[in-house]
């Protein structure tokens, strides 16, 4: 069992797919702070709850200039179809070739279960994680903990 | 798991200033679960009588249910005009048929003047304080709906009305 990448970590660059034709790297978002969002499946319960809530609370992190990302090992297209029938407004990347790569660099992966663990992080501007969070599988773990450490980011 | 955003004079509260128990829903007209919910909470009232109040405070999660900010935009409506219970009772109770010709028919119903509440609808008159309500309950942890607060803290699991009650005995004996 790995560990959660801890707050003062640069946090392990990354790219991957977020469309079928369209790949995205951490590093190009550097300049803004980033939310990686690690949850287990598309179209679980829990993960669609919090999907849904995130895409509500969009306007909130946009406030903080902060990019959202979730992340799971699920394929692009699955991504696609989960995002156009959620009307999901961030982009889901794919972990999924080699799979789960990008949660074992994190310490989220599940290796028991082949997915990813439902964690949570917010790298600032520079590129080194600021807060990171491991919730419950089974616990949709909300936003206040993501706002409260965008909030503590140095403007 | 608590609440950040304290009861005022600024919430839609059933019951009395002087109650032991503050019973908060954090809900969606649109959300089957707070359907659900609905005649639970109204059991739990009548269960505690005098001893529980209860506020509701919005939390419309817009881009999975169509209706349900337009639902809390008609309900706040009622409210500015002291009607706030009618149409949240009624959002519920209709929950099936949230749209124009029903929010129409219930503000006939409840006397309210219909041309000003679509006024209100189209100009989304409601619309600044639904966000408050939301945003408060994001920085509280709500993470779906409904998601009950009693006495300030966070109510996790089940909410089926034993659920409720048990809760809220719990928590007096917390007090």
């Amino acid at each position: 069992m790995s560990t959660i990448l801890a707050p003062g970590t640069t946090a392990p660059d990354f790219r991957l797919h977020v469309t079928p034709d369209q790949q995205l790297s951490l590093s190009e978002l550097r300049g803004r702070p980033v939310i990686l969002a690690f949850y287990p499946a598309d179209w679980s319960p829990v993960c669609s709850d919090q999907m849904a809530l995130y895409n509500e609370v969009l306007p909130e992190f946009q406030k903080a200039n902060a990019e959202l990302l979730g992340i799971s090992v699920d394929g692009v297209w699955c991504h696609e179809a989960f995002a156009n029938d959620r009307h999901l407004h961030f982009p889901l990347m794919a972990d999924f070739e080699p799979k789960g790569a990008v949660a074992k660099a994190y310490g989220v992966y599940r290796d028991q279960d082949g997915i990813c663990e439902r964690a949570l992080f917010v790298i600032d501007k520079n590129g080194v994680i600021a807060w990171s969070y491991l919730s419950p599988v089974a616990v949709n773990p909300g936003a206040d903990g993501i706002l409260d450490a965008l909030d503590r980011l140095p403007r | 798991m608590s609440l950040r955003v304290p009861v005022s004079d600024q919430d839609h509260i059933q019951g009395s200033p002087d109650a032991p128990f503050t019973l908060v829903e954090y809900g969606d007209y649109e959300c089957p679960h707070c359907g659900h919910a609905y005649p639970i909470v109204k059991r739990v009232q009548k269960h505690f009588g005098k001893r529980l109040r209860f506020v509701y405070r919005n939390f419309p999660l817009t881009q999975m249910h169509p209706h349900a900010e337009s639902a809390a935009e008609t309900a706040e409506f009622a409210g500015s005009q002291g009607k706030f219970w009618e149409m949240h009772d009624a959002l519920f109770e209709n929950q099936d048929s949230l749209g124009g010709p029903l929010y129409l028919r219930l503000a006939q119903q409840f006397s309210l003047p219909a041309a000003e509440l679509q006024a209100a609808l189209q100009a989304h008159s409601f619309l600044a304080r639904i966000k408050s309500d939301f945003s408060g309950g994001v920085r509280s942890g709500v993470n779906g709906t409904p998601t009950f607060f009693i006495n300030g803290q966070r109510h996790d699991g089940p909410f089926e009305y034993e659920d409720l009650v048990q809760a809220v005995d719990s928590a007096l004996t917390r007090a």
